[in-house]
């Protein structure tokens, strides 16, 4: 990002990402988009429109789905901030990121790091959800490959599992 | 998009401290959820050094007491229909349909009554806007939806104002002469440019409810069903006695610089909901309504769309009443 000479000093942000405490120092304008690609190196969260129209930023701020790029870094002092890359464990694949591979509920794969982000909070509010409620959960994730099917498919499929 | 230009951002404890914030910050803007602010500034449009994010008051962040909802509460929390808001499913559904999970997340009352005003001109990059020499709304000297006028037409597209339009709701605003309480549609203005009635240093605080509501509902035309701003809404509030309209107030959204009161209902009291009716409220909504060249769909499809809904919406309510 390019930094003006009357730019806002940068703060400490400590905030919980992936099961790790963490603090990065940055200014109050700074997106927590820009904070977790550029400065934490975590690419796995998609820059899509960078407008809050497409959803391929999803992250979880306190397990509720969330644009990060439209979130200031400042804003998740404190809280618990969850990205694609902390769904695996121990190098396996979580039930939805299975699903979604097992199902075909990718194809060209830009939206669907913020995809299966929107489907892992919505299974951990609602374990079983209906079609209608996982629709309702992915209105904000757009997709120009698939048709949907496979993907809302992948999320019934990691509900069964659960 | 084009990076945000620096900006530092105030956290007021109280109603007060982000008054004394905005005299001593001259140009600061009030923040809540970002959703509408943020994209805005991304696209170049406005530079303010100071931001006063409201959603650090504990005040503003409060459903109640009584009927009153602070301007920092967010659309989810109104869509999730808390027992509060039972007497209100029109704000519910105008909530539930705003945008999508995350940006109802984030977004806020206040900040969807405030939203900016659209059109397909001025929610676009600055490099874009450079292109047209901008617009009549920010840094340009034309309007490219009407460039003989004189005034901005962009369209007010938020989707809770004309529900509490026809709940009658009041708002609270904030400022350097206090608290004052008006009815919510002396808030907005027919001008796209300026299309909301705040002075200098003010900031809507919250809504406060009816008691006794009346059976309202609301309805939107948009182009993407899953997530969208309005073509057109419309939130109908329809009193019945022994089969006739005894009460009617409808409010439309999308399809002007404001949302606004439909007059005249008046003349529509006293017969029951028919299809010679539903004829007469959508002549009546054609005609006031103003819908110009700021979508992609044609001005004249909102203007079509915003009486077929009020007919629909009013007939639906007449016949669960």
């Amino acid at each position: 990002m390019q930094m003006q000479p009357d730019a806002p000093p940068a703060a400490p942000r400590r905030f919980r990402l992936n099961g790790r405490d963490r603090s990065v120092t940055v200014p109050d304008h700074a997106l927590l988009i820009d904070t977790l690609r550029e400065t934490l190196r975590l690419t796995g969260t998609k820059q899509g429109c960078d407008g809050g129209e497409c959803g391929a930023c999803t992250v979880l701020i306190d397990s509720v789905p969330r644009l990060a790029c439209l979130t200031r870094t400042g804003e998740c002092e404190g809280r618990v901030v969850e990205t694609i890359e902390g769904l695996a464990r121990q190098g396996r694949m979580n039930r939805v990121q299975r699903a979604f591979h097992e199902q075909l509920g990718t194809q060209c794969g830009y939206c669907t790091p913020g995809m299966v982000m929107a489907a892992e909070a919505l299974l951990r509010r609602v374990p079983h959800p209906t079609e209608p409620e996982i629709r309702a959960a992915l209105a904000g994730n757009l997709c120009r490959c698939t048709g949907y099917v496979k993907i809302i498919a992948a999320v019934q499929a990691a509900a069964g599992e659960g | 998009m084009e990076p945000l230009a620096p900006f530092r951002v105030l956290a007021p404890a109280s109603i007060a401290e982000a008054v004394a914030a905005a005299a001593a910050h001259q140009g600061a803007r009030f923040l809540a959820g970002g959703t509408d602010l943020l994209v805005n500034l991304r696209h170049g449009i406005g530079a303010p050094g100071v931001l006063i994010d409201l959603r650090s008051i504990p005040e503003l962040r409060r459903l109640g007491p009584d009927r009153g909802i602070g301007a920092a509460v967010t659309l989810a929390e109104i869509a999730a229909a808390p027992p509060m808001l039972a007497a209100y499913p029109a704000l519910i559904a105008a909530a539930a349909s705003v945008a999508g999970p995350a940006h109802r997340a984030a977004g806020t009352l206040g900040g969807n009554l405030c939203l900016d005003t659209r059109c397909i001109f001025y929610n676009r990059g600055e490099w874009w806007r450079s292109a047209t020499a901008f617009c009549l709304k920010h840094r340009g000297e034309t309007c490219h939806v009407a460039p003989t006028g004189h005034r901005c037409h962009a369209a007010f597209s938020g989707d809770l104002a004309p529900a509490l339009l026809a709940y009658d709701a009041e708002m609270r605003i904030a400022g350097p002469d206090g608290l004052r309480t008006e009815p919510l549609s002396a808030l907005y203005a027919e001008d796209g440019a300026a299309h909301l009635r705040l002075g200098p240093g003010e900031f809507l605080a919250g809504v406060i409810l009816p008691p006794d509501p009346w059976p309202a509902a609301y309805a939107k035309a948009r182009t993407r069903g899953a997530i969208d701003f309005p073509l057109a809404g419309v939130a109908v509030a329809l009193r019945t006695e022994a089969g006739s309209v005894a009460g009617l107030r409808v409010a439309l959204t999308g399809t002007n610089a404001r949302p606004f009161l439909l007059a005249g209902t008046e003349a529509l009291l006293g017969t029951p909901v028919d299809a010679a009716w539903r004829d007469r409220l959508g002549r009546l909504v054609q005609k006031q309504v103003s819908p110009m060249r700021t979508t992609l769909a044609a001005a004249h499809y909102r203007r079509r769309v915003a009486a077929a809904l009020a007919g629909r919406v009013a007939a639906q309510l007449a016949e669960a009443a």
